[in-house]
């Protein structure tokens, strides 16, 4: 079979051929695609209130024999990276394939961290894919090498990956899902008490200097012998760019990142005059090299921010230093114009607040006409960071401090920062606004706890935002849909010191269309108005 | 019509002019006339009203998904608003397709709404254009038919079939620099 497909789509289809047994995750850009996709094909998929929660419901299924697909962007992985190092040392019983969706330039994103580094920090196996073939290729690769090292591996699509399309030929196949029967128990492996640990860590090296021992002749790591005045080192979609921009070189493509293939670069790099790393982001082969001893040329600092592309590594390729032409991003986003929440920032901006914001569409209000966020960190920072200006702050100025927050993110980390603000009260108390549409706008519209309705929108149990709060001790909680009651519970809430949670419910206005839409399905050509978000 | 090894389209406007499904549309096309192809877009926060541009490659060997700055063949323009952000990625006598095709130089959407149009409306003028970027590319309009039923449901099929062969029609794209 050949196919046009995105890289998301290849990888979940590549999950239905391997027999996924579970695929699971947070939505995310670029990653979120993937589990939609896998849950249209046929395969079970979940989306969990965070990616820690993610990985360690894999965890487990991967600790029974079963197959595992766990998806997140770079971001996420922050949130999941406390079971991720120790199930390096565990290991799994079955396999465990994580997806890292990076976002270099930051199309939707607070960051561009490179979690290559995630792979070598935690003693994981890395695989980088270049294009949709490679999803498909790489990812049947990975489920294979994790049974056979019985060990979790990452792998890493770049948002120019997740989100481009090229053509996939594979064999179709019948999805048959790895189904355990039984547990086997291996205390010794699994329960990480220091004294399994020590010899676990032990373990976990070993194991990694065996897979570097077959990653030097891996067929992962892809070899074009061409002049030998130049070779260039590279990996994921750089290697494309690479292959455009300079035709006549040699070029070493790192598909396996780590462990790194110390030989396999040292002879490589022996056989060129020059030889230069072309990678996006941080310099992690670069890095790898000098660790190794092994002379190469590196990317000049200024090309580690943002992404590569064709023009870019043809500066780098002749030593360009000079200031790039601006890129011109066009239109920024905006709240949409129908946003039934914006009304709520009209009136912030009217009060005065300091805002505490999230991640999520209502990041946004920071923009013109509103300007009332004043903070954006991390998933669920809204409330904690705003707790923190409280303690500060004195009375007066303490008072102003509000957090905002959406219902995915609240359900995904705000919950904890819930039980702080009722635990470690400030004097002046708080206020959280939730501002819930219904669903996981940003991304998309995914469902998430508090929607009720699975992945594939089957209903499920649901969980309760004002339920929550009340169960967790938060003093006054009002929920409206009305921004005149909103008014006067904020105005209360302001003076009352006490520890307020205001919950505004209204629909997204991009939702409301979808469902209309579902049910009068003719409009044409507008399909992507409504199809996926960001962050 | 002699073409460069690799043909580059550049599909420019904002959140929910149907840039996404435009490039669909080409890229299917360009896949089932037998072409190695590769297609690039940003989805994300650009789906709040922001500027969407996706970029679409075919030729026997596509290798980068981004069109390099300066080379682009062709730029279909979805919102006459951007133009300016995609100029640039043009290579000196790219052509530009844009809405002044069907409406003439105001290139006002809204005229659109007017009867004589029809079946061009306001909605479908993205099919309409790529009827128009049809002439100038080695795709054959079977091609183009079965991508456009592929990507559009079956009701529109027939009127779409309509409003692409309108802009198969329309034939003084303008050159730029």
């Amino acid at each position: 079979m050949k196919k046009l497909m995105f890289g998301n789509e290849s990888i979940a289809l590549a999950a239905l051929h391997s027999g996924v047994t579970l695929g699971i995750g947070y939505p995310g850009t670029p990653s979120t695609e993937i589990l939609e996709y896998f849950s249209e094909f046929g395969g079970r998929a979940q989306w969990s209130p965070n990616e820690k929660v993610a990985l360690e419901v894999g965890i487990g299924v991967a600790f029974t024999g079963g197959s595992v697909l766990v998806t997140m962007k770079h971001v996420g992985l922050n949130v999941a990276s406390d079971p991720l190092f120790t199930v390096a040392y565990t290991g799994v019983e079955g396999s465990l394939v994580i997806i890292s969706a990076d976002d270099p330039d930051m199309h939707s994103s607070q960051n561009e961290q490179d979690n290559r580094n995630y792979a070598r920090s935690a003693g994981v196996m890395m695989l980088e894919p270049c294009d949709s073939q490679e999803c498909y290729d790489f990812f049947l690769e990975a489920v294979r090498l994790s049974k056979e090292w019985k060990f979790p591996v990452l792998l890493r699509p770049t948002t120019r990956v997740c989100h481009s399309m090229s053509i996939v030929e594979y064999e179709d196949k019948e999805y048959i899902p790895v189904l355990p029967i039984k547990y086997n128990p291996d205390k010794l492996g699994r329960v990480m008490i220091p004294g399994y640990a020590r010899p676990a860590h032990r373990r976990l090296r070993e194991k990694l200097a065996k897979i570097k021992k077959w990653n030097e002749t891996s067929h992962l790591n892809k070899e074009i012998t061409k002049s030998e005045e130049l070779g260039i080192i590279t990996s994921g979609v750089s290697y494309l760019h690479v292959l455009e921009a300079e035709p006549n070189a040699s070029v070493l493509k790192i598909g396996m990142c780590y462990p790194f293939p110390e030989e396999k670069v040292r002879e490589f790099v022996q056989r060129h005059k020059r030889c230069i790393v072309i990678e996006e982001g941080d310099p992690f082969l670069v890095e790898n090299c000098r660790y190794y001893g092994i002379p190469v040329e590196e990317k000049p600092e200024m090309y580690r921010f943002g992404e590569l592309n064709v023009n870019r590594v043809r500066r780098i390729l002749k030593g360009d230093t000079s200031p790039e032409p601006p890129i011109k991003r066009g239109r920024p986003p905006r709240l949409c114009d129908g946003c039934p929440h914006r009304a709520v920032f009209t009136l912030l901006s009217k009060t005065n607040c300091i805002v505490t914001g999230d991640i999520g569409c209502y990041t946004l209000s920071v923009l013109p006409p509103f300007q009332s966020i004043d903070s954006c960190v991390c998933m669920g920072a809204s409330i904690t960071v705003g707790l923190g200006l409280r303690h500060s702050l004195p009375p007066e100025e303490a008072k102003r401090v509000v957090s905002v927050i959406g219902d995915s993110t609240f359900i995904h980390s705000g919950i904890p920062g819930i039980v702080e603000m009722v635990y470690n009260p400030p004097p002046t108390g708080h206020i959280v606004i939730v501002l819930d549409n219904n669903t996981t706008a940003m991304t998309g519209m995914q469902e998430h706890p508090g929607t009720g309705k699975k992945l594939n929108h089957e209903p499920t149990n649901q969980v309760v935002i004002e339920d929550v709060a009340r169960a967790i001790g938060v003093e006054n909680v009002v929920v409206t849909d009305r921004i005149s009651v909103f008014e006067k519970a904020l105005e209360e809430s302001l003076e009352n010191n006490k520890t307020n949670l205001i919950v505004v419910r209204k629909m997204c206005a991009l939702l409301r269309k979808k469902q209309q839409k579902n049910v009068k399905q003719e409009v044409i050509g507008d399909k992507s108005d409504v199809s996926t978000g960001g962050s | 019509m002699s073409q460069p090894a690799v043909v580059n389209i550049i599909l420019g406007g904002i959140g929910g002019t149907g840039v996404i499904l435009s490039s669909n549309i080409v890229a299917d096309s360009a896949f089932l006339a037998g072409y190695d192809v590769r297609k690039s877009e940003i989805h994300g926060m650009s789906q709040r009203g922001g500027s969407v541009s996706s970029d679409v490659r075919f030729g026997e060997k596509v290798y980068s998904p981004l069109i390099p700055d300066g080379e682009g063949d062709y730029l279909v323009l979805l919102h006459p608003d951007e133009l300016e952000n995609n100029l640039y990625r043009l290579k000196p006598n790219g052509v530009v397709i844009d809405i002044s095709l069907i409406v003439g130089e105001s290139r006002n959407l809204s005229l659109l709404n007017d009867e004589k149009y029809l079946p061009v409306n306001q909605k479908n003028f993205n099919i309409c254009l790529l009827g128009a970027l049809s002439n100038y590319l080695p795709i054959p309009y079977e091609c183009w038919q079965k991508a456009i039923f592929l990507n559009l449901s079956k009701k529109v099929h027939e009127q779409n079939r309509g409003v692409f062969e309108y802009g198969m029609k329309l034939t003084k794209a303008f050159s730029i620099k």
